[in-house]
């Protein structure tokens, strides 16, 4: 796609893109290739000499008892997330699409977790659950909970993905609301006139409209999960208890930046980008299918 | 009927409160404790603020805390703030170009340049961690204001929104500008950047967030105190099972770090909606 009518100039065009095709070249794809050069060879325990061992790292990668419970945590992680954050700012948005009066106050407190970098958010809530300090784990210790999650690995579990979920609310409630609104208020008229009530009206003509927002944002929130919540991983756990919360994006950080292992490290790279290529590919599937409708 | 239908309008705005409560309640708390002293707060922190507010901010703001080796918070918050404006000023600004150059020119390898910056949508930071450290290492940027803000100015994203709005101006301006014989340079400063305002204001807020929030990169690439960006600082200071914290002091941070870009979103709604909405088409 162009424009018909264009400038001329032969030097010109060059030297606009050449800022961003130089930070991109420097720091995307000289990076991407060293990571593909790193994965398949090995150092030496002093890093003097490198040999190549062809797929070897990624054999040792996904044959290793601790990168498979990775994937399995990072996708339990994900999915908890998604549907999470998606089913209750569905219902926020459907009601604040219902409601006219004093809409735009309650929109305006429910994008502020956007503002909130994970990490904070993070913090938010270690205070609120710290044990023996937060006011929660009060409330939990004094309704007979046993609540550690310093010590409980199910419990901290629990935890980041209630915080992940938390600080994406605001996302997600800001596309379910714009999709809503661009639903012909005619046709929930008619759907009315036929008797239909608002429960089947929900479920017959407003869910199947909003079906393309359903797939992008899980496509959008899984892609989160998997990377964008590493702030949270970090000041909250730190991967803990055990490897509880190691999920892969911060295995990949602990791997290569504390345990040196830079082959082990460069294959889990690979493999990650290899999910976000497909990730993207699925979105991309859905913006074609999109310029169908 | 008339107390059912009551009852039905009732309901949303309940559970609209309901949603609020989740969102503001840990911020509230968090403001709450701020303004407590620690021994306030060990001893099982109540729900309405104390007297001393003012105090635990001026000390987080003013006195080095010993767990961030002796750099104040306001050392921190003036860090995040100018990689905050380097990468925003700086992605908007490399992105306009290419795009222009992309839509308004055509030229030997104009496609691959756009495939290029489009794949880098595929290269988070976060997957391409040791080698990109790397990189900024072998070019001895560790360290440095540029090696935090230069690799993350790189954005597929303004890139492609700006492609996208550019190509719907009108062709009768450009013939214009070329009849008034004004170059390609001229009509980008006269005309282009004029009519991008608001895309260029929205963009703004998004990036300007984006920046602000960086926690990988900076954890990685910083490491003398006097570069510590703000969310660097906040967790830095928490003992996590080890070690004491200070609570009150910790929740002042926390406020003021999530306070600058908190009033953007809230101040600047519009353009916020705007370009996080647009930059996802």
């Amino acid at each position: 796609m162009q424009r018909r009518v264009v400038f001329r100039g032969k030097a010109l065009p060059y030297l606009l893109v050449a800022p961003q095709l130089v930070v991109t070249l420097v720091f995307f794809f000289w990076p991407a290739a060293q990571a593909f050069w790193q994965s398949m060879h090995r150092e030496d325990p002093f890093g003097l000499s490198s040999r190549f061992v062809g797929l070897a790292n990624y054999a040792a990668v996904l044959s290793n008892p601790d990168y498979i419970a990775s994937i399995q945590r990072t996708m339990v992680f994900s999915a908890a997330v998604t549907v999470l954050v998606l089913v209750p700012s569905l219902l926020l948005a459907v009601m604040a699409d219902r409601v006219i009066r004093a809409a735009a106050a309650y929109k305006t407190v429910l994008l502020l977790p956007y503002a909130v970098a994970p990490a904070v958010a993070g913090v938010l809530w270690l205070f609120l659950l710290y044990p023996g300090v937060g006011p929660i784990a009060h409330a939990l210790s004094w309704l007979g909970i046993d609540w550690n999650y310093l010590l409980n690995g199910g419990q901290a579990m629990m935890l980041v993905i209630v915080i992940a979920a938390w600080k994406q609310l605001s996302y997600n409630f800001l596309f379910f609301l714009a999709g809503l609104q661009s639903i012909p208020k005619s046709l929930l008229e008619a759907a009315a006139m036929d008797g239909a009530g608002r429960t089947r009206r929900f479920w017959t003509i407003v869910f199947p409209l909003l079906s393309p927002t359903v797939f992008f944002l899980v496509i959008v929130d899984l892609v989160y999960a998997f990377f964008d919540t590493f702030g949270i991983i970090r000041s909250v756990t730190l991967g803990g208890p055990g490897k509880s919360t190691e999920i892969l994006v911060y295995k990949v950080y602990y791997d290569g930046v504390v345990a040196l292992d830079l082959g082990g490290s460069s294959a889990q790279s690979i493999i990650l980008m290899a999910i976000v290529v497909a990730l993207t590919a699925l979105q991309f599937r859905y913006v074609e299918r999109k310029v169908h409708y | 009927m008339e107390r059912r239908r009551a009852a039905q309008d009732l309901l949303p705005h309940l559970i609209l409160w309901g949603g609020i409560a989740i969102v503001a309640f840990p911020i509230y708390m968090t403001f709450v404790a701020s303004s407590l002293t620690q021994e306030d707060i060990l001893a099982g922190m109540p729900l309405l603020p104390g007297p001393h507010l003012v105090a635990n901010y001026r000390e987080a703001l003013f006195r080095g805390v010993v767990a961030t080796s002796g750099i104040s918070v306001l050392r921190m918050l003036w860090n995040s703030l100018v990689m905050a404006l380097i990468i925003a000023v700086g992605k908007i600004f490399i992105s306009l170009l290419s795009a222009y150059a992309v839509v308004f020119f055509r030229f030997p390898l104009r496609m691959t340049v756009f495939w290029m910056i489009f794949v880098t949508l595929m290269l988070p930071v976060e997957v391409r961690i040791v080698p990109t450290y790397q990189v900024v290492a072998e070019l001895g940027m560790i360290d440095s204001m540029a090696g935090l803000t230069i690799p993350l100015i790189a954005s597929a994203t303004a890139t492609l929104l700006f492609r996208q709005f550019f190509l719907t101006i009108p062709d009768e301006l450009v013939e214009a500008a070329k009849i008034d014989g004004a170059g390609p340079l001229r009509f980008l400063v006269d005309t282009v950047v004029p009519l991008s305002r608001t895309n260029l204001a929205a963009l703004f807020v998004i990036l300007f967030i984006y920046g602000w929030n960086q926690f990988l990169w900076p954890l990685l690439i910083t490491n003398s105190p006097k570069m510590t960006t703000i969310v660097i600082g906040l967790t830095q200071m928490i003992g996590l099972g080890e070690g004491r914290t200070d609570w009150d002091i910790v929740m002042a941070t926390t406020l003021l770090a999530m306070l600058p870009p908190a009033l953007i979103v809230l101040l600047m709604q519009r353009w916020f909606v705007k370009g996080l909405v647009e930059s996802e088409k």
